[in-house]
């Protein structure tokens, strides 16, 4: 399988938008067949089809040094400061979930993709696409969680722009938000610099958002407590990266789950991964959920998480960090970076045998018996 | 989580797995028919426990797989008609046809949905009376109640735009198949569970007196499944040939009675062909001449749709047993999950895309 690497600068929709009863199949990534004169749903999954837009339409039109490294966020030096800019849509369906709405996600989405690339997020713009009739009252309740969501993350929102479109062109409404960052001194963060025997860490319970989300939509008959995990993580990385300068690379396991991004990293450092399933941290109701809906846990979106590869050395010192900070009080070390089986991400079982832990390529989609 | 954790406890898959390799005073050959438990065997590793107390290869129980490639044609051609709207099990909608499949067909305007019951398909057809509501209804015996209970729903509220594509197989018609083959390697078999909650194991029982061969009803945690192949090897190693019963807080001797019942009204038993194997006699269900209503197949007179399986593909001998997945000469390189040359590749429960999905770092290349 050829490297996927996802892309903040140039990326697709992070929920594809449909009618509820096939969301099921636009959460996971559809394939096989290669995609030849249609725009597909699993274009816009983050996994195989999103990486073929990418190297066959987009790159080689816009291709330049900077997009080419496809991190989460540009870094480009002005004047001897070195920014980060990011830009992400937001498409999510339901507007409103447990846990947040498609504003306070807009904002947290962005100013992560900033902070996965070692950067204090400084301003965010904002466009929205709004559907002919969408009420009034849905829109203002959107902008005062996006308002809430930047003023307690700290970052301004400093222009924006409005578009509307004839109803049954859009769903309700999408958002856009760009960020523009500076990166902290001395640091430099990427997914192809992990190493053998480094440390993997992730901050928390994995696969909330997602399971928040499949919740709310219709067809799926059940009831969850589960809240999604939408957060600001740039503080928690601020208290990481002010513990530890020993980090080589942080991601947020958002579209495809925690599985995606260590095999992106994997792929782009070249190196294996080993996992210890016990390890893990799944909340008990998203275990069930996922029993029920016939999911992987590692599959699932986040957008409150991050993963962090870190030196062996100062591994324990990045964990007491993470766990010291509220956003990360259940983060773990769930395995090492390996020199053997490169570019595959393999996990311990809890029986102590191994598998692989694959790109997200078959297995979400629901199961008949 | 209560029911799931206990059968999944690595001290007793352990002390199960060293049981059975005490026990085992050869290389044993055993087959688990489903593709479900052939994806448990594999995401646990259950193979690296047992190392070679026991040989383990996988049977054609993925109903994805041996869906025959030109019912998939039916349901493509279907999804692409105007005033259709197809439904089916997630899984269904990657699964390539000759040309294409149901993800491009609604890329191109088809009007396609995925669904967890069928129920969900008719009160579809019941909310959208302009539309024809086409059900893509494929699987083993687990499935044909949940397919005859929406026909006989459709028929209580009188849909007249209601139907299902029906590709229904038989576990116990292809296991005959597979011990008359004069190929056969299999000793014993774990049969399907989920299967048996349905039909009961009478079945079984009669293919036990025909071939003498053990057959363990098994379910699909990894506790569940090396219990059964303990349950099996300890058969093989007294000499015995009996229908045990390892998934006993599922599967009753007599089965699930009013599944069979619905069942019974809507479904006859008919020849079937099966992807990767070809025609096995009386292996399939039909749609009942009096449910001809509900037969998309009838209602939209769909016809002839002859089909090829590209040549390199050796997926009858995977489904049979004969050979395993790793192999075949295309396996991970011409043939993946995205690009797959035949049926056991297609669908996560086969048995080539559990090997592909879970086991390819321990095959040596």
């Amino acid at each position: 399988m050829p490297p996927i690497t996802n892309t903040g600068a140039m990326r697709s929709p992070a929920e594809p938008v449909n009618d509820d009863t096939q969301d099921l199949a636009a959460f996971s990534c559809p394939l096989p067949l290669p995609a030849r004169d249609r725009i597909l749903l699993g274009h816009g999954s983050g996994g195989k089809l999103s990486a073929d837009l990418l190297k066959d339409v987009f790159l080689p039109a816009l291709g330049n040094p900077v997009l080419n490294r496809l991190e989460d966020q540009a870094i480009v030096s002005l004047d001897g400061a070195r920014l980060a800019i990011t830009t992400d849509s937001f498409v999510v369906k339901p507007l409103f979930f447990r846990g947040g709405d498609i504003g306070s996600l807009a904002v947290h989405g962005t100013i992560n993709d900033l902070a996965m690339g070692g950067a204090e997020p400084l301003w965010l713009s904002v466009a929205f696409i709004l559907e002919e009739g969408l009420f009034t009252e849905t829109l203002r309740r959107v902008v005062a969680s996006m308002h809430q969501a930047a003023s307690s993350a700290g970052v301004p929102i400093v222009t924006g722009d409005t578009k509307v479109v004839e109803k049954g062109s859009a769903d309700g409404l999408f958002i856009n938000t760009t960020g523009i960052g500076r990166v902290r001194n001395g640091i430099s963060l990427s997914a192809s610099q992990a190493q053998p025997g480094d440390a993997i860490l992730v901050s928390g319970f994995l696969g909330d958002h997602g399971i928040a989300i499949l919740a709310e939509r219709e067809g799926l008959q059940f009831e969850t407590q589960v809240q999604s995990d939408s957060a600001a993580l740039h503080s928690l990385v601020a208290h990481l990266l002010d513990a530890t300068r020993e980090v080589r690379c942080l991601r947020d396991p958002t579209r495809g789950g925690l599985s995606s991004t260590l095999n992106e990293i994997a792929a782009s450092s070249n190196v294996g991964m080993e996992l210890n399933e016990t390890a893990i941290p799944v909340r008990e109701e998203v275990r069930g959920a996922c029993e029920m809906l016939g999911l992987d846990p590692m599959y699932v979106a986040n957008e409150g998480k991050l993963v962090a590869v870190v030196a062996a050395s100062d591994a324990q010192k990045a964990l007491q960090a993470l766990q010291a900070h509220p956003l990360g009080h259940d983060a773990a070390i769930i395995g090492h970076v390996r020199a053997e089986h490169p570019r595959m991400v393999v996990m311990r079982t809890a029986l102590g045998t191994t598998r692989i832990v694959d790109m997200l390529a078959g297995d979400q989609l629901p199961r008949i018996c | 989580m209560k029911y799931l954790d206990e059968y999944r406890d690595a001290k007793i898959a352990r002390g199960l797995a060293a049981e059975i390799r005490r026990r085992s005073t050869r290389p044993w050959v055993l087959m688990e028919i489903c593709g479900g438990q052939t994806h448990t065997l594999m995401r646990y590793g259950i193979d690296e426990l047992l190392g070679n107390a026991v040989h383990l290869v996988h049977g054609p129980g993925c109903p994805v797989c041996v869906t025959p490639l030109e019912t998939i044609d039916r349901a493509l051609t279907l999804a692409a008609m105007p005033d259709v709207t197809l439904v089916s099990y997630g899984d269904m909608l990657r699964v390539p046809g000759s040309n294409t499949d149901l993800f491009h067909v609604k890329a191109e305007g088809g009007d396609v949905r995925v669904v967890y019951s069928p129920t969900d398909a008719v009160q579809l057809a019941g909310s959208q009376p302009d539309r024809n509501v086409v059900f893509f209804a494929v699987g083993f015996e687990t499935t044909a109640p949940a397919h005859a209970m929406a026909i006989l729903q459709a028929e209580r509220l009188g849909l007249k735009n209601f139907s299902i594509l029906a590709s229904h197989v038989l576990v116990p018609p292809a296991i005959r198949t597979l011990l008359n083959s004069p190929r056969n390697r299999v000793q014993a078999f774990i049969a399907p569970g989920h299967v048996c909650t349905v039909v009961g194991m009478r079945e079984y029982e009669d293919l036990v007196s025909e071939f003498h061969v053990p057959i363990v009803v098994g379910g699909f945690e990894p506790v569940d499944l090396l219990e059964a192949i303990r349950m099996l090897v300890v058969q093989l190693e007294e000499g015995r040939s009996e229908v045990e019963n390892q998934y006993v807080r599922s599967v009753q001797y007599e089965g699930n009675k009013a599944a069979q019942e619905a069942v019974a009204r809507v479904f006859e038993v008919a020849d079937r062909k099966w992807r990767g194997i070809g025609p096995i006699p009386v292996s399939g269900l039909r749609i009942k001449d009096s449910y001809a209503l509900y037969d998309a197949e009838r209602v939209f007179q769909l016809g002839c749709v002859c089909a090829e399986e590209p040549a390199e593909c050796i997926s009858a001998e995977v489904l049979l047993g004969h050979k395993k997945p790793t192999d075949c000469v295309a396996f991970g390189t011409r043939c993946t999950p995205e690009k797959p040359l035949g049926a056991p590749m297609v669908s996560s429960e086969g048995a080539c895309a559990a090997y592909y999905q879970y086991r390819r770092h321990a095959v040596a290349r």
